[in-house]
């Protein structure tokens, strides 16, 4: 099926998210939209799937127009859509997900699962899915969830399948298995909408793809271009892909975690007698799949934690035991891994938010009296100094972009003096022009001589960033490695098996002595 | 060390989406809207952990906790003033439906329908005419400050109507259902009036002992289930509801014993207060308007500036807010929740207060009325703003101080201003319902009919 969409236009208010987008979807084919958060990506595709009407514009499915009131019509249309965010029900099964919205029924109304479930057997068999359909939603990995959603969309004879960023909450080897089934799905001729701005896999996937850039098609580029060209065209000015950071130049330990545990509410040891340390004026990246200690290590940083033992040593101070306050105070700056979550009040004002752990010591607080002028002259400065795009500094923080959510964020932890800089995820969800930005942030952070300890489950980012990467593999340290030790090598620490068990590694030039277990490598 | 399991899924992430039980549901502004039509009956619902929306990933979703409730209480003012209107229209429905008049015209209604029509709008207008000359300002009254004293009067019942409803207003600014406004005034209105009649002091010492001890007896009432909610995480509207009916009997048992009855007396009543612990009446003898009234606009003043600039008021935002975003900016949740709950006993403490102090002077088992009880729709009507709450306040003294002087003049039962205050909270806890009254609500696709737009609504969260 062609898709075609012609002159899209959408408003809110004053604000043009997409203004006259011209796109056209040849059938069998992936087509990625690319673009920076807020560039009017998953408008354009809400506006597609029936959820906004438009302000202006058509839509038209081989060739003909067609006008969709809610996403019921565009799914009866053949449109599919699997949202950033899934939409299933965690307690009910697979089939019973698939089912909700379109159950068919046996006589007198009764449930008829079981064709559900022959149909969910037939397309997982099909694609290898791997989907059994009376798994219960809640237990199932996220990567597999995405493909109960795809299910969910094939089931209903979807023939142009929409992915809004689809790979922003899978781990490196499910986006490689997405990529998998996407030219899959290509080859039984589904036409695929990919939104992403993650160039690597764009280029590896797509068939043609549109850039969109403040709500405007910018041009469609050749999945052959470079990532460089490609993210400058997203961005709209030169990029530089590469940090080209100066080496680091460490100076004393000052921050050191010693026979760390954590032990969480269902007695698994989640952090297993973890040891390490970080030099001033160096960057200590953490590895690792999600969910294998690295939230947990972060937060019995950070006093979050109730059941931990060890020890946790900053300036010579024990941290272990204190309250947040106290640890804030002992000069950690931290940004957490879901800034929604645990970093910014939502509700809360922009300038708000940039005094979030600030509020109550001078300038904006003598005593218990705040001092708004002065909160709102640090966000002022604030969102100068890292380029936050927000309408003001009173608009509340969640209608900013996700990008700069994580500049607020980032910000606010980088506002005063530091001891010791923890980032969690630091450019999740980040388009790549805030990524350099944060990235660069950062390294500043490091050249003033904090130690900088950065917790990535991205590959790309741990390189780019470390000077010594540690990787955990459930709770445990596998090693610590130089920067520059090779994919492959953490790739398999990261499936917990310690570099000296690997053959050594041929371009191991620039590896001095292939490290080591937790201590050796930290006494080095 | 202790044996190890190698945890399969080990970082789940310690009850991140657990512990918030109102984190759950996000889905867009416009979503929720929706939703809302659709779940107006299941408000109390909201607060059970239950809210686990079509999202896969509860906690991890944008937006901090927005729950149901949270958007009943802190809406937009529109749809409270729209409301009241709404309200105010039904209730004159009402009114005419038992008048006789509109009983009369209606039998010949095809005839002459302009009669009924004239009697409908007789009927509701003269019953609110009532009503207002009771609240506000009677032009029969003899004299400019007889004239007034209908609005003298709906600022004295105000006044415990203003502090109770800050209580749960500023409660809930910090992500707590405080219902035992009743309770806190029972226990303030227990320890004032003993303070009033049992000791002896000095005017001035005396009655301001009466007012900390009121303060006092409200903040430790609602304290202890800040401290109860805090320590062992029992929910605080079961608790506040529970402390409720211990106040309550604990206030019928005192006033059984010797120490709380009159000497030779063996009614359920106290000595009456000393001159020296009342209220000074601010305004004159003719009317009963009281110091508490002066203290109610101090304390909204005090809220105001406690929620807008001070670093406890924003601690109480953050916590109610987003309570994870909170702790990990160093806020001592736990510390917020014990002192919030304290301070809103304190304002409940108030009414508890200008009731023994104020209006009755003595104690009885009927000190709080409903006061308590109205608090929460008062502040729900002021949307748990301080200056709202003020407003609402009054217009629910209005409402009280108005309806006898309506049942007096055009024998329209009092208990239809009751009726009207429960439509208020009706229509505010249905925002869209309100909105499409008066034509507000933005371009709205056709409501799911078959399957397929079911799907539709299901899937529309994502937009």
């Amino acid at each position: 099926m062609k898709l075609e969409l012609r002159g899209i236009t959408k408003r809110f208010g004053t604000l043009l998210a997409n203004d006259h987008i011209d796109v056209v979807v040849e059938p069998g084919q992936i087509h990625c939209l690319l673009g920076e958060n807020g560039a009017g990506k998953s408008t354009l595709m809400n506006v597609l799937y029936g959820l906004y009407e438009p302000s202006d514009g058509e839509i038209l499915l081989d060739d003909k127009p067609v006008t969709f009131r809610g996403p019921g019509d565009a799914m009866a249309a053949g449109i599919g859509m699997v949202h950033q965010h899934f939409m299933l029900v965690p307690v009910f099964t697979v089939a019973e997900n698939v089912a909700l919205g379109a159950e068919p029924t046996k006589a007198a109304g009764f449930l008829d699962l079981d064709q559900t479930r022959r149909r969910i057997r037939e397309i997982s068999d099909q694609y290898g899915f791997d989907v059994d359909p009376d798994a219960l939603v809640e237990d199932l990995p996220v990567g597999v969830q995405q493909r109960v959603e795809i299910i969910k969309a094939l089931v209903r004879n979807a023939k142009v399948l929409i992915l809004d960023e689809p790979t922003a909450v899978l781990t490196p080897q499910e986006t490689d298995e997405l990529l998998d089934i996407m030219r899959q799905l290509k080859s039984g001729g589904t036409s695929i909408v990919f939104i992403s701005h993650k160039l690597r896999e764009v280029k590896e996937v797509s068939d043609t793809i549109t850039v969109i850039r403040r709500g405007k098609v910018v041009g469609t580029a050749d999945p052959a271009a470079s990532t460089t060209e490609l993210a400058s065209m997203m961005v709209g000015r030169a990029v530089s892909l590469n940090l080209d950071k100066a080496p680091a130049q460490p100076r004393e330990t000052t921050f050191e975690v010693r026979d760390l545990t954590v032990i969480a509410a269902n007695g698994q040891h989640v952090v297993d007698h973890l040891s390490f340390q970080i030099r001033r004026g160096e960057i200590l990246a953490v590895a690792g799949v999600q969910g294998n200690g690295q939230t947990e290590l972060t937060e019995a940083i950070l006093g979050l934690q109730d059941r931990v033992t060890g020890s946790i040593v900053l300036d010579g101070k024990e941290l272990l035991g204190r309250p947040v306050k106290e640890v804030l105070e002992a000069g950690v700056g931290f940004v957490p891994e879901d800034r929604k979550v645990d970093g910014l009040v939502g509700t809360f004002s922009v300038a708000e938010n940039l005094i979030l752990d600030l509020y109550d010591k001078p300038p904006f607080a003598k005593g218990i009296s705040m001092s708004p002028a002065k909160v709102m002259e640090n966000a002022t400065a604030r969102i100068g100094e890292f380029d936050v795009r927000t309408p003001s500094a009173a608009a509340a923080a969640g209608t900013l972009s996700g990008g700069n959510q994580q500049k607020l964020v980032m910000a606010r932890e980088l506002s005063r003096p530091l001891r010791l800089f923890i980032a969690s995820q630091p450019t999740r969800g980040v388009d790549v022009g805030s990524i350099e930005f944060l990235h660069r942030r950062i390294v500043a952070e490091r050249d003033q001589g904090t130690p900088v300890m950065i917790i990535s489950t991205e590959l790309d980012e741990v390189m780019e960033l470390a000077d010594r990467i540690a990787v955990l593999y459930k709770g445990k340290l596998v090693g610590t490695v130089p920067a520059g030790t090779s994919r492959d090598v953490l790739g398999l620490m990261m499936a917990g098996i310690p570099p000296e068990e690997h053959a050594p590694t041929p371009q191991a030039g620039s590896n001095p002595a292939p490290a080591t277990n937790a201590e050796g490598a930290d006494h080095a | 060390m202790p044996e190890q399991h190698p945890p399969k899924h080990a970082a789940e992430g310690p009850g991140a989406a657990d512990k918030h039980d109102g984190t759950a549901s996000h889905a867009s502004l416009a979503e929720e809207e929706t939703a809302a039509v659709v779940s107006v009956d299941t408000a109390g619902g909201a607060m059970e952990p239950s809210a686990v929306p079509a999202t896969a990933q509860s906690g991890k979703l944008p937006g901090g906790p927005d729950t149901l409730l949270r958007r009943i209480f802190t809406g937009s003012g529109m749809v409270s003033v729209l409301a009241v209107l709404l309200a105010l229209v039904i209730g004159g429905l009402l009114i005419a439906s038992t008048d006789k008049q509109v009983a009369t015209t209606s039998s010949y209604f095809f005839a002459r329908p302009t009669d009924f029509f004239t009697a409908v709008w007789n009927a509701a207008t003269r019953s609110y005419i009532a009503l207002f000359q009771g609240s506000v300002f009677n032009p029969r009254g003899n004299g400019v400050a007889a004239q007034f004293a209908p609005f003298m009067e709906t600022l004295t019942i105000a006044t415990p109507l203003i502090t109770a409803g800050l209580g749960v207003a500023l409660a809930f600014r910090a992500g707590l259902f405080n219902i035992g406004a009743q309770g806190q005034i029972i226990v303030a209105g227990i320890l004032a009036a003993w303070v009033g009649f049992a000791l002896h002091l000095p005017m001035g010492l005396h009655l301001l002992l009466v007012l900390i001890a009121g303060i006092v007896g409200g903040a430790l009432w609602g304290g202890l289930v800040g401290l109860l909610k805090a320590r062992t995480g029992a929910h605080e509207v079961i608790l506040t509801i529970m402390f409720n009916y211990i106040a309550l009997y604990f206030l019928r048992y005192l006033l059984n014993t010797p120490a709380f009855q009159r000497p030779g007396e063996s009614n359920p009543i106290s000595p009456i207060l000393d001159p020296s612990a009342v209220y000074p009446q601010i305004l004159g003898t003719q009317y009963r308007l009281h110091l508490g009234f002066i203290l109610a606009i101090g304390a909204t003043l005090l809220v105001w500036w406690i929620l807008n600039r001070s670093t406890v008021g924003f601690e109480f935002r953050a916590v109610g807010a987003n309570p994870k975003a909170a702790q990990t900016a160093g806020i001592n949740v736990p510390r917020a929740t014990i002192l919030v709950m304290a301070l809103a006993g304190a304002l409940a403490g108030m009414s508890g207060v200008a009731q023994v102090a104020g209006t009755e002077k003595v104690l009885t088992d009927g000190v709080a009325a409903t006061y308590g009880f109205d608090a929460i729709t008062v502040a729900l009507l002021g949307r748990s703003t301080p200056w709202g709450t003020f407003a609402a306040g009054l217009l629910f003294g209005a409402f009280r101080a108005g309806a006898v002087q309506m049942q007096i003049q055009t024998g329209t039962p009092i208990d239809i201003v009751l009726v009207v205050q429960s439509l208020i909270v009706l229509f505010i806890a249905a925002p869209p319902l309100v909105r499409a009254v008066f034509g507000l609500n933005p371009r709205r696709r056709k409501p799911a009919r078959t399957a397929k737009s079911k799907q539709a609504a299901t899937t529309g969260g994502a937009a």
